[in-house]
């Protein structure tokens, strides 16, 4: 808002506003500090906060005692694995209901927004029962798919509102100069919907990255990803607070700076474009 | 602008979204509706059979069922008044001109990147534990006796982790829409000498409203749904003191390998979700005509 505001003000909403954002992001900053403790002086009451001594074993135990890389290799696999499916799905639907509109569209782009309400619960049991019955409980190919169908009414919501902006005067343009369709969508279409498209891929990697009922339902050693290896911290052995920093510290920094990048496509995408 | 040949390429372009998403609502959803009427177990499946209502009976009646949607109902209320409000308050905040708006934006909208079991242990080890956490030391500090959060008080403290999780959410939604608010009208309004109550009250909320109905009701969406958050913490206990209808149905499928009454679980979760659903849809539609 442009309006005058004096420096003291200023100031005042600055130091209140910086409280508020260290405070809130408080427990990330605590867990990042606490992955340089040894443990028993992770553990220290009162806590220590930065006299401590600084070491690295943290990360080096989590790596060569629980094969953190294994873990993280599969979250990899299952984030670029699901979201690069579900491009080659989404995009064409969203492309035909952007610019070829029925009149179905719209009921079609509801429906497909009332199947990410269902609850993960309700379909829990066939789920289960099918991953059994088809070998694919544990394995990769098998979450890739269920994250992929999860998060694909998103990825085609998200394309569709970023598709909608091309105005379709251009691809009649293109028509006129007599461009085949495939052409259209190569050479026209194509470089003008690359920010969507690159938008959405990095909502998609996030969300997949940390969706944690399938994966944590569905895995339990070969395919398992962070989620699932972090939550074997729940039943833990001896002093483990340090190590457990050290293995969440690691399963969320990719993702805290790709959030950082994403704050306005996370706001489209999650509300299906209704606010932006 | 469409052609007869365009028109029939949509189509076949629009088909693997379609049939997929459709395969993969219908398919589990008429399944969990058959085992809903079903006797199985997952560890005996030869003793099967039609038994009607049974599962639901025996569900409904299961002696925590009313306390888990009583549960469910304290989670998803307690987690929306502390993010809407505190969202509200924080987007005011941050909305004025401040030094270091992109590091101040960036710190508030981190925790909605932690993923759950991570956000879920962070709290219970290093906050709430009640000898080695930040709260026991604090508690000491000041001279009170050490209390056991989520021994003492699990369902409060699953609100604190969850809220957590989700007031980036809000905040970053509800920023958002403040940002669109024109500046003219705040402006016209303080020159007649409105008070800054009075400015949010009838101005800046109304124009809020939209953004409020939509966190309320996706946040619903996904609160009815907490499962990993609890699981890792509580398991839903002490007793059944922290247990939701999604646990519920997730401790019948999984622990009890009671996959009918489970299924008849689920489908008491979708009627509910429906609920909630046909209103979100509602107010997104609007967005599409617009």
């Amino acid at each position: 808002m442009a309006r005058a505001v004096t420096t003291q003000a200023k100031a005042f909403n600055t130091a209140a506003a910086w409280a508020v954002a260290l405070l809130i992001a408080f427990p990330i900053l605590w867990t990042i500090l606490t992955s340089f403790k040894p443990e028993p002086q992770a553990v220290a009451n009162p806590p220590i906060w930065f006299g401590f001594d600084w070491t690295l074993k943290n990360y080096y135990d989590v790596q060569n005692q629980r094969n953190y890389f294994g873990y993280f290799l599969n979250s990899v696999i299952i984030a670029v694995g699901s979201t690069a499916l579900g491009l080659l799905i989404a995009v064409p639907a969203a492309w035909s209901m952007a610019f070829v509109p029925g009149r179905k569209t719209r009921d079609l782009l509801m429906w497909m927004l009332s199947t990410k309400m269902m609850p993960g619960v309700a379909v829990l049991v066939p789920i289960y029962l099918v991953f059994i019955r088809l070998g694919l409980l544990d394995t990769r190919i098998g979450l890739v798919v269920v994250i992929m169908l999860i998060n694909l009414p998103i990825i085609v919501w998200m394309l569709y509102t970023y598709f909608k902006e091309i105005p379709g005067e251009i691809l009649e343009a293109a028509r006129m100069d007599g461009a085949g369709l495939w052409n259209e969508i190569l050479y026209v279409l194509t470089p003008m919907a690359i920010p969507g498209i690159a938008s959405t891929v990095l909502l998609n990697i996030i969300l997949a990255w940390n969706e944690a009922f399938w994966t944590i339902i569905l895995t339990t050693t070969d395919a398992a990803p962070l989620t699932k290896f972090i939550s074997g911290f729940s039943s833990p052995q001896g002093l483990f607070y340090a190590k457990l920093s050290a293995a969440s510290t690691m399963a969320i920094a990719p993702i805290l700076i790709m959030g950082w990048f994403s704050q306005k496509q996370l706001v489209r995408g999650l509300t299906f474009g209704a606010v932006k | 602008m469409s052609t007869q040949a365009s028109r029939s390429a949509a189509r076949l372009m629009l088909s693997p979204a379609v049939v997929l998403l459709l395969v993969w609502m219908i398919v589990p959803l008429v399944m969990t509706l058959w085992f809903s009427v079903q006797r199985y177990n997952l560890l005996y499946p030869d003793r099967s059979g039609f038994i009607w209502f049974q599962n639901y009976a025996s569900f409904v009646t299961d002696p925590g069922f009313w306390g888990a949607i009583l549960n469910t109902l304290i989670l998803v209320v307690g987690v929306l008044v502390i993010t809407v409000g505190g969202g509200i308050l924080i987007a005011l905040l941050i909305d004025r001109p401040i030094w270091g708006q992109g590091p101040v934006r960036i710190l508030v909208i981190s925790p909605f990147f932690i993923m759950p079991p991570v956000a879920a242990l962070i709290w219970k080890n290093m906050f709430f534990n009640p000898t080695n956490g930040l709260f026991g030391a604090a508690f000491k500090a000041i001279g009170l006796p050490p209390f056991d959060f989520l021994g003492q008080a699990p369902l409060v403290s699953i609100i604190i982790i969850v809220a957590w999780q989700w007031l980036p959410f809000a905040t970053l939604i509800l920023l958002t829409a403040l940002q669109s608010l024109s500046s003219e009208q705040l402006e016209a309004a303080e020159m007649d000498g409105a008070p800054a109550v009075k400015r949010f009250w009838y101005i800046m909320l109304p124009h809020l409203a939209r953004a409020i109905t939509v966190v309320v009701l996706i946040q619903t969406i996904f609160l009815m749904g907490i499962l990993v958050e609890i699981l890792v913490t509580t398991n839903g206990g002490p007793g059944d003191q922290s247990t939701t209808l999604t646990y519920l149905v997730y401790k019948e499928a999984i622990l009890n390998t009671n996959a009918g009454t489970a299924a008849a679980g689920g489908v008491v979760a979708v009627v509910l979700a429906n609920v909630v659903a046909i209103f979100l849809t509602r107010a997104i539609g609007k967005n599409l005509d617009a």
